[in-house]
């Protein structure tokens, strides 16, 4: 059923309706919708600086709706992606300040392939445990989420932390780590292109290779698969792996392209966005493109629109529609299929 | 080391362990009639802010509580609604619930306020006549009414779910809505009942965060409990009283961890991020049967309602 409808015009009509529901909100609340939709706009697209600002915040979005796709494409959910995020992240920012005498792209490869690295390990687990006890991936990914949340926590107060900074962080990633800045003058470097480049490389795998034709075989209908020769489990683990791989590299792109660090409570919820950018771009690695854009402008434009409205119409607004967009598309179109 | 096994030490626990076992019977509920819901946490969430905004605008605690539970219903209706009518996904439509109850808690907390007030909470029961009574009185005098409602409520769902007409179709209908359906049982009426009065608990929970643990609403206070209740109901087998034993078990190694800050156990130095994450270790464990084996209801999840 890959009609225009369903690909294009479906999660425009989605969009739209959700952005109407928001205005309905801040009506609501007392602040005049328009010009705080005006300035949302100016905040996201036309203001001086906004679109790589926009671009900055889209990024680790089409990582994480990335990551949540895979799994789902085939036919698991994860939930764990937050954690993924912050074990690659923490694990990028070691090898960033740990590791020393690298020439620059060596050195950013490595700290990118310890983010994946660590990523996938915490993805692998959930899979490994569904293919192999049943135990069913959504409640062991939502738990090793605050395994995560927990062991981060105490690795960067206790035994990586700064030891010239008050709050807990990790020392500063040595500048042969950092990723080169994209556009001059703005923060926008060129984790960009390598989520860009991400999005392409799952897209042909998905789409052009057996292995890809497998896991959506066994998203479609694990049985089957299982009858027509698929090794389902591995599948299962090996879609969990990727998934938390591209998680791991969320957060390892985040701290060498943006943080140079790691510090605690490192992701706003970046993980529970890749489910809301995997769904309004139906699960397809180049709607993810689309959407992730959509949602980091939207981010950024609305702390814009804070700054400017009167009375200030707080940011959360952004949530808000995010939630609003899911519950539309899993009223009308979203079936997961497989166990 | 000094005397970290103390009777504050267990009374903390029953106070950490109440919105856990709270919610939890509200996942049991939702759970054991086939819907997934991880929408514990932002009922919870939308619960706590509700109950403290009405008790701040009626200055009454147990109104705040009213309307609070009245929130959480309502989100319960919501996920019910997506669940039963648009057939979506139940963990889909949990995440959104989550969502929505952060995004819109902060929103409105933001647009209105710029420090929130203190609101007349529930008070504690002082129960002097207990006081004399060993163990009994030093954990059960001067503790919030929602301390015995946890108590009690494991009981009283037992007996519903086991012990009734009403529960049994509850289990039936999770174990397999076809079969339900085909003896007769409305099963879509059942889960829209079971899904409502989940949320009102997980939202009951959240009133006790803000309207008698403290009095105050701050910003995602539910923190991770609804999850933890999930992780509870889980541990607990979907049953209420092993519900209840998993969640006062978790709200006593939360209370340890507090106790413990800078000490140690045994002469051992144990960091609180163990501590803190041992609920979520065990129910992985649990979950994936290592040590003995949680398996949930049948149809938990499904999206079919047996046609």
């Amino acid at each position: 059923m890959k009609t225009p409808w369903r690909l294009v015009l479906l999660p425009v009509a989605v969009f739209v309706a959700a952005i109407a529901v928001a205005a309905v909100v801040i009506a609501l609340s007392g602040s005049p919708p328009l010009p705080a939709l005006v300035a949302w706009w100016e905040g996201a697209v036309s203001a001086p600086g906004a679109l790589p600002e926009s671009l900055l915040n889209a990024t680790p979005l089409l990582f994480t709706g990335l990551a949540v796709a895979v799994g789902l494409l085939a036919g698991q959910f994860n939930i764990g992606v937050e954690g993924q995020l912050l074990m690659g992240a923490l694990a990028s920012a070691w090898v960033g300040f740990a590791v020393s005498g690298l020439p620059a792209p060596l050195h950013v490869l490595l700290a990118l392939l310890a983010g994946a690295l660590v990523g996938a390990v915490w993805g692998w687990i959930p899979g490994i445990l569904k293919a192999w006890r049943g135990a069913h991936e959504v409640i062991t990914t939502i738990m090793m989420n605050y395994i995560a949340i927990y062991l981060t926590q105490y690795l960067v107060t206790r035994v990586w932390k700064d030891p010239n900074s008050m709050s807990p962080q990790t020392p500063e990633a040595l500048p042969s780590a950092w990723l080169p800045i994209l556009v001059e003058g703005t923060r926008l470097s060129i984790g960009l292109l390598i989520a860009l480049a991400a999005a392409l490389i799952l897209w042909y795998l998905l789409k052009r290779t057996v292995w890809g034709y497998e896991l959506r075989a066994v998203g479609a209908n694990a049985e089957a698969a299982q009858a027509a020769g698929v090794q389902v489990s591995r599948v299962i683990w090996g879609s969990m792996a990727l998934s938390g791989a591209i998680g791991g590299l969320a957060g390892a792109v985040e701290v060498l392209g943006v943080h140079h660090r790691y510090y605690d409570q490192f992701s706003p919820g970046y993980g529970f966005d890749g489910i809301a950018v995997a769904l309004l771009g139906n699960n397809h690695p180049l709607g993810a493109v689309l959407a992730a854009f959509v949602f980091g402008a939207m981010k950024n434009g609305a702390v814009y629109m804070q700054s400017v409205t009167v009375p200030a119409v707080p940011r959360e607004i952004t949530t808000v529609v995010q939630a609003v967009v899911i519950f539309f598309l899993a009223a009308m179109r979203f079936r997961r299929r497989g166990g | 080391m000094g005397e970290v096994f103390d009777i504050e030490l267990f009374r903390s626990a029953l106070r950490l362990a109440t919105p856990l076992a709270l919610a939890a019977m509200g996942g049991i509920l939702s759970e054991r009639s086939g819907v997934v819901n991880i929408g514990l946490e932002g009922q919870m969430l939308m619960g706590a802010f509700v109950g403290w905004a009405a008790a701040v605008a009626l200055g009454n605690g147990w109104l705040g509580v009213l309307c609070g539970v009245g929130a959480g219903a309502l989100l319960g209706f919501l996920h019910a609604l997506l669940t039963q009518r648009f057939r979506a996904d139940h963990v889909v439509s949990g995440m959104a619930v989550n969502l929505l109850s952060a995004g819109l808690t902060v929103f409105l907390l933001r647009r209105f306020l710029e420090k929130p007030p203190g609101a007349s909470g529930v008070p504690e029961w002082s129960l002097s006549w207990l006081q004399p009574i060993p163990i009994l009185g030093g954990l059960l005098a001067n503790q919030s009414p929602f301390v015995f409602l946890m108590l009690l409520l494991p009981f009283a769902l037992h007996g519903l779910l086991y012990h009734t007409v009403w529960g049994l179709r509850v289990r039936a209908v999770g174990e397999s809505a076809r079969k339900s359906r085909l003896a007769g049982i409305n099963v879509v009426a059942i889960r829209y009942r079971c899904v409502m009065y989940s949320g009102a608990l997980a939202a009951l929970a959240g009133t006790y965060l803000s309207l008698s643990q403290l009095n105050v609403f701050t910003e995602g206070m539910s923190a991770g409990k609804g999850f933890i209740a999930l992780a509870a109901v889980i541990f607990g087998r979907w049953t209420p009283l092993g519900a209840t034993a998993a969640a006062l078990g978790f709200g006593f190694l939360d209370a340890l961890q507090q106790r413990l800050q800078g000490e140690t156990l045994f002469g051992v130095r144990v960091p609180s991020e163990l501590l803190l994450s041992l609920p979520y270790l065990l129910t992985i464990i649990a979950l994936a049967g290592l040590v003995g084996r949680s398996i949930p209801p049948a149809d938990l999840g499904r999206q079919e309602v047996g046609e």
